[in-house]
């Protein structure tokens, strides 16, 4: 049994199958149309819906209970994510007059053909329960993942500076205390759950179960019991077989009420990273320490992806071209996966054995991502400095698979030596794969341009890429040298930047094509 | 609340009012009819209506090759999956199975051979899309391959065309290249473009007792989908009603292409005699469905030292997909536009119909027009980089004059030409020649990025060029409580349509627009429409309800005098009141009710046709536009030259739409026409595999912008006291269409800005889209010295 706020009314579901998405619970057993399908594969944002939760510093305490608004894709969200939190989609904003939000939209002429409009309204919504002002760089992060082919986005910009600068509080601020209210009763009884289809197979078995497990133990008993599960962490990618491939799982494992995969912490020597800690808490948590990580994840897919889909998902999907696997791969990540009682490490570069294929073994799960801090390269001590610098290069700036993603983790010391490094790169091979050659060509050497000019040639024993419909081969390779150049000019800059004394005056040069956004 | 029902208000009070301006009439800047409701959901697209109990739903089975012989068609175990009501193929049509829309060459399923990768050959109807879906999936078609065409320059080669080629010509081209001071010659090839409308292709169909059929289809031209759905189930046509509210966007794909779905939907439903809907995935509409033409140009140009054209031949090979469609009338539009905004001399300008294995390409936003306009645009820079001039000199020095040097190639006057003041109110308030000095300083300073700036000019043909289509139908009723119903030819499709047309209604009867309604196209109110296309919706629809609205005034006018007993010239509508003579003002609404008690008819058609234009193909000459909207951007660029990767720092628009009927509606239509414009000619590429499969086809692959891609600065105006001088309704211009071509200017921009790594001297070799990774070639290429193509 899953039960979740549809607005204000109370709904609980046991029978109900777990391969349907959120999209198609709405429209097609609520009836409620507002919501649109644009694409069923979560890259056009016409199904935008927000889900608010209890944040998780409150979920228990009785005191100071705030809500957190999270705008997600209908289209590509499994029915079990629903569990525990309130789902407010276009058809509740309205109440005798139109939400701030909309009265912008029509103010300012957001819409014109109207398919795309309540996904908008729904990112806005987010947008504004979750800022106090607008800022023109939040805004495009809230709506990058909607697409709209008519209006050219200039007046759902001039929409979103309206709905700040005409905020009013709503009914769901008048009503925040009765909604945590009936979250925090849901959240009481902290049992697991399960939800199964109504059909059952020949062998009297539903045709679909989904198990929510509430602790790490629990998961690992269901996982030896039903070795064939399929996990869903953010779903945002597991959901494309169910829309696009015209699959369905017969056994699911919805990992969101497991609030031990949640967590995160951060130590003098590494940062660990729970399985369900998600790509947008990364970009936040990230930022401190890998600043060009977060940015990179400011650029994986949409705000509406990034609110579900998590690091650990992206990793298990093992995907050529996944974004965040370069970047751990330079940062020397390590897994820590489990199985039953029984747990390992698993460095990542040795995780991804071929296309789509990991060494995890059957029943086996990623628990948490760990990633070691410059610190215990003991960088201080020799006195070098630490970088790490990751290059995107896609056709479209954002929500785009990157033709080529390249991460680079090196140490000059101070004899100008390059005394670490680490080169990783995703959409050169059919794994997110190392450098090695190239690494060897800098590892040691000075650092010049001569050394990167001598280095950059090495790529290609390193790689040799694939052509298709993102890039060609040859596109690729030459790209893979070029971002080599470039991160000698950025770290060049970089150093250049350290040495003067005036360093926070200091206007950072602009290297990349997203400085300029 | 209606202002006219609720008025029960004093002299004195009316006479306040009819001092007042009405607030919604033409010229008003009022918010789009749907706005309220799309921004809560609550306007109904043809997905949102509510199903019956007995709604069968229908997934297609495809063809997975591009050119091949059916040899068997094994549908078994299609039929055998429980919920499935039927299987239909092209044994199953009662009657013509071709739904070519002007000539033949469409079948609405395969018979024997197939022709495109996406090519229908059968339907599964069930009671679920899941159902169907998975039902499709079991079908085994068996097909023996022949050889396929997927290249338009092969196709070219061959004489493989959809219908004749077609040419232009004015003067003796060949000779004035022979003798200009310079020639030069050059190849661009264009690439197509998905439409990508929010709502995919849908059709909703219910049988009638007179064994027709009730449609509700998303289409811009429903009466060509009435009368394709009666041929298919051989019905007459005044047994099809298409009923049409709202598209979730449209912009030419919903012209011809949306027949088939509602043909396939109709003959489902006149086979199981159950309601039934198709509607396409995604994936679905990408693949089956026509996209913009992909062009390859191949050109020949003299001129002098100053970059004055003497001489031009062009020829233009189009990539049509496998069947006509209306490749015959995009092709004839990309030649009109091959000059854009420029005097051409003496030219040969020749368009040629390639037939290739892909879906049969259609209409899109601007017809053929934009790729004319870019091989044109392309000439323009080829020519500055050869003669070592800024650009925009050489365009200007180009333009069309007012007095001389404006006849077109295919003989019509320019008449009421703006380009030159408006490069002059567009390179003063954007600064060009500072910026222009500012860049090319910046680009001595930065070795890693390049900016560029480009200027480029838009003159775009109003009117179809059929001309036949240019005509159009409206109905007003006028109910006793004074609230209208307004009722047209056209199609909104978000374009603001319904609204302009209300506006006209409400200037005309001087009522506020909340007590109008228009309601959905319907071809049982006004028959025999034409598309909602060329830009020409509120042109011929709005004249027609104009036309309609003039007629009942008249009556009304006829009435109130004898009735009130004073001169007919001294009765005024003046905001939701009518004055009669200078003694009495009453409200609209109690005319009206005056009126029927009168038994004065309160419902009247209208109709228009555009005057003055004619097109004779055998001469290809005549004056096939009405008149020209133009428009002007000024775009500026920055280049990362080690990726390839580019952002528009800003754009200056300056568009022409004579007197606006409603500005907030054509400043939308200008920066979404900007906006997919640059999409088209940057990020959004189709790329096809070598056995005729589209890898592009979902918004994963397929890329149009998306709001960080929008110019840092963006600043937009419309032209200001420059009405139509034509005759159109209140003056005002077709905005539809023109403002998708100012696009061009990024592309020109990217060009300019890798031009300057020749330091100006060499047109750098890039196509459209300029992707990231085409502009990374060019750059590589004009780093590497003797690798620049000129």
């Amino acid at each position: 049994m899953i039960e979740f706020l549809l607005h204000n009314e109370k709904i609980t579901l046991t029978d109900i199958d777990p391969n349907t998405t959120v999209l198609k619970y709405l429209r097609e057993q609520r009836r409620k149309m507002g919501t649109k399908e644009g694409c069923a594969s979560g890259d056009c944002g016409a199904c935008t819906v927000v889900l608010a939760q209890l944040a998780p510093s409150a979920a228990h305490s009785s005191e100071n209970a705030t809500l957190e608004y999270k705008s997600v894709n209908a289209c590509i969200t499994f029915i079990s994510a629903l569990h525990h939190k309130q789902l407010i989609c276009v058809d509740d904003l309205k109440q005798t007059s139109l939400h701030s939000c909309q009265q912008a939209m029509v103010d300012k002429d957001g819409s014109q053909c109207g398919f795309c409009t309540p996904g908008f309204v729904m990112s806005l919504f987010a947008l504004q329960k979750n800022n106090t002002s607008y800022d023109r760089h939040k805004t495009q992060q809230a709506l990058a993942g909607n697409l709209c082919r008519c209006t050219g986005y200039q007046a759902i910009d001039n929409a979103a500076q309206q709905s700040f600068s005409q905020k009013v509080p709503d009914h769901f601020d008048r009503q925040q205390q009765q909604t945590i209210t009936q979250l925090k009763a849901m959240n009481a009884s902290r049992k697991s759950q399960s939800i199964s289809a109504t059909r059952l197979l020949n062998d009297g078995n539903p045709i679909a179960t989904c198990h929510l497990p509430q602790s790490v133990d629990e998961l690992c008993a269901l996982l030896i019991e039903y070795p064939k599960s399929q996990l869903i962490a953010g779903g945002t990618d597991l959901s494309i077989g169910l829309t696009q491939h015209g699959s369905s799982y017969q056994s699911l494992i919805d990992l969101k009420q497991i609030a031990a995969l949640s967590q995160y912490t951060i130590s003098e020597h590494h940062i660990e990273i729970g399985a369900m800690v998600t790509l947008a808490q990364c970009q936040q948590l990230l930022m401190p320490y890998f600043a060009d990580f977060s940015l990179l994840l400011e650029r994986f897919a949409s705000l509406q992806v990034r609110n579900q889909g998590t690091l650990a998902g992206n990793i298990a999907n093992a995907s050529p071209i996944g974004d965040s696997p370069p970047a751990l791969i330079a940062l020397d990540a390590r897994l820590l996966l489990r199985k039953g009682e029984s747990s390992r490490e698993v460095k990542l570069d040795q995780f991804f054995t071929d296309y789509k294929k990991t060494r995890l073994s059957e029943s086996e799960f990623i628990e948490k991502i760990i990633i070691p801090l410059p610190a215990q390269r003991s960088v201080s001590v020799h006195s070098a400095q630490a970088f790490f610098k990751v290059h995107k290069v896609s056709k479209r700036q954002d929500d785009d698979i990157s033709a080529i993603c390249a991460a680079y983790a090196l140490d000059i010391d101070s004899d100008n030596k390059i005394s670490h490094i680490r080169l990783a790169y995703g959409g050169m091979a059919a794994i997110a794969k190392r450098a090695l050659a190239t690494e060897r060509a800098l590892l040691g050497k000075a650092f010049n341009e001569q050394t990167f000019s001598e280095a950059k040639l090495m790529l290609t024993d390193d790689f040799q890429p694939m052509s298709d419909h993102r890039a060609s081969s040859e596109y690729r390779l030459l790209l893979a040298q070029n971002l080599l150049q470039k991160l000698y000019i950025e770290i060049s800059a970089d150093l250049q930047q350290t040495k003067q004394l005036d360093s926070e005056q200091a206007n950072k040069a602009h290297t990349r094509i997203f400085d300029y956004v | 609340m209606s202002s006219v029902i609720k008025n029960q208000l004093s002299q004195a009070q009316m006479l306040q009012q009819v001092q007042q301006q009405m607030q919604s009439g033409v010229g008003k800047k009022i918010p789009h009819e749907s706005a309220a409701r799309h921004v809560t959901g609550e306007a109904i697209y043809i997905d949102d209506r509510l199903e019956f109990p007995n709604q069968l739903h229908l997934y297609p089975i495809l063809s997975d090759t591009a050119h091949g012989t059916i040899n068997t068609i094994d549908l078994s175990a299609c039929k055998e999956v429980c919920g499935v009501a039927t299987v239909i193929t092209y044994e199953d049509i009662p009657g013509n199975a071709d739904i070519g829309p002007v000539l033949a060459g469409d079948p609405l399923l395969v018979e024997k051979t197939v022709e495109y990768v996406g090519q229908v050959i059968a339907i599964v109807a069930a009671q679920s899309l899941e159902i169907a879906k998975y039902a499709a999936s079991l079908a085994r078609i068996d097909i023996t391959p022949l050889p396929a065409i997927l290249d338009v320059q092969q196709a070219h080669n061959l004489q493989h065309y959809v219908t004749q080629p077609h040419t232009h010509i004015m003067g003796d081209a060949k000779r004035a290249i022979s003798q200009a001071q310079h020639t030069i010659s050059g190849e661009l090839k264009i690439g197509g473009q998905e439409h990508f409308y929010l709502e995919t292709q849908i059709c909703s169909t219910v049988p009638t007792e007179e064994g027709g059929m009730l449609v509700f289809a998303s289409t811009q031209h429903p009466s060509e989908v009435q009368k394709l759905v009666a041929q298919v189930i051989d019905v007459q046509m005044h047994k099809v009603n298409v009923d049409m509210r709202r598209m979730g966007g449209g912009f030419g794909g919903k012209e011809t292409q949306a027949a088939q779905p509602a043909c396939l939907a109709a003959l489902a439903s006149h086979i199981t005699g159950k309601p039934c809907k198709m509607r396409l995935t995604r994936e679905l509409d990408m693949r089956m469905t026509g996209k913009r033409h992909p062009f390859v140009v191949q050109y020949k140009v003299g001129f002098d030292d100053q970059g004055l054209l003497s001489g031009v031949i062009i020829d233009l090979l189009a990539d049509c997909g496998y069947s006509p469609d209306l490749s015959a009338s995009i092709v004839d539009r990309a030649m009109f536009h091959s000059d854009n905004a420029y005097y051409l001399g003496n030219a040969i300008i020749s368009g040629y119909r390639c037939k290739t294995n892909k879906p049969s390409n259609t209409a899109y936003r601007g017809f053929g027009g934009p790729q004319g306009m870019v091989a044109i645009e392309n000439i323009m820079d080829h020519i500055a980089r050869y003669l070592k001039l800024d650009p925009l000199q050489v365009r200007t020095t180009n333009y069309y004059q007012k007095d001389q040097r404006n006849i077109t190639h295919y003989g019509q006057l320019v008449e009421g030409n703006l380009l030159d003041e408006m490069t002059q109110e567009l390179t003063k308030s954007c600064d060009y020649q500072q910026r222009r000095q500012q860049i090319i300083q910046f680009n001595q300073q930065n070795s890693l990025m390049k900016k560029g700036l480009a200027l480029t000019p838009v003159k775009f043909g109003i009117s179809f060029t059929a001309t036949f289509l240019n005509q159009g139908g409206a109905l007003i009723h006028i109910y006793t409580d004074g609230s209208i119903h307004v009722n047209h030819g056209g199609t909104e499709m978000g374009q603001g349509l319904n609204t302009k047309v209300a506006q006209i209604v409400a200037q005309e009867f001087q009522v506020d627009i909340d007590n109008i309604i228009v309601s959905a196209t319907s071809t049982d109110k006004v028959p025999n429409t034409s598309p909602t296309a060329a830009s020409s919706g509120t042109d011929i629809n709005g004249k027609a309800a104009q036309n309609a609205a003039l007629t009942i005034k008249k009556r009304l006018l006829e009435f109130a005098a004898t009735h009130y007993g004073v001169a007919l010239e001294s009765i005024q509508f003046v905001n939701n009141h009518v004055c009669l003579g200078d003694q009495q003002i009453i409200s609209f609404s109690s005319l009206i009710q005056q009126a029927y008690l009168g038994q004065i008819s309160l419902s009247s058609t209208g109709f228009y046709r555009t005057p003055k234009i004619f097109y004779d193909r055998d001469k290809a000459s005549g004056t096939p536009f009405y008149y020209y909207s133009f428009g002007m951007a000024c775009s500026e660029v920055i280049v990362d030259t080690l990726t390839g990767e580019y952002k528009v720092l800003r754009a200056d628009i300056l568009h022409d739409v004579g007197d606006s009927i409603n500005p907030r509606i054509d400043i939308g239509q200008v920066e979404g026409g900007f906006i997919q414009g640059m999409g088209w000619m940057t990020t959004e590429e189709l790329v096809w595999d070598d056995n005729g499969k589209l890898a592009t086809s979902n918004p994963m692959s397929y890329k149009i912008p998306a709001i960080t891609d929008i110019p840092n600065d963006f600043r937009v105006k419309l032209v200001e006291n420059r009405k139509n001088p034509e005759d159109t309704v209140y003056h005002s211009k077709a905005v539809g269409e023109p403002p998708f071509m100012l696009g061009i200017s990024v592309w020109c921009a990217l060009k300019d800005a890798v031009a300057s790594l020749s330091n100006y001297n060499q047109q750098p070799n890039i196509n459209s889209p300029a992707t990231p990774e085409a502009m990374m070639w060019a750059i590589h290429a004009m780093k590497q010295p003797d690798q620049g193509n000129n």
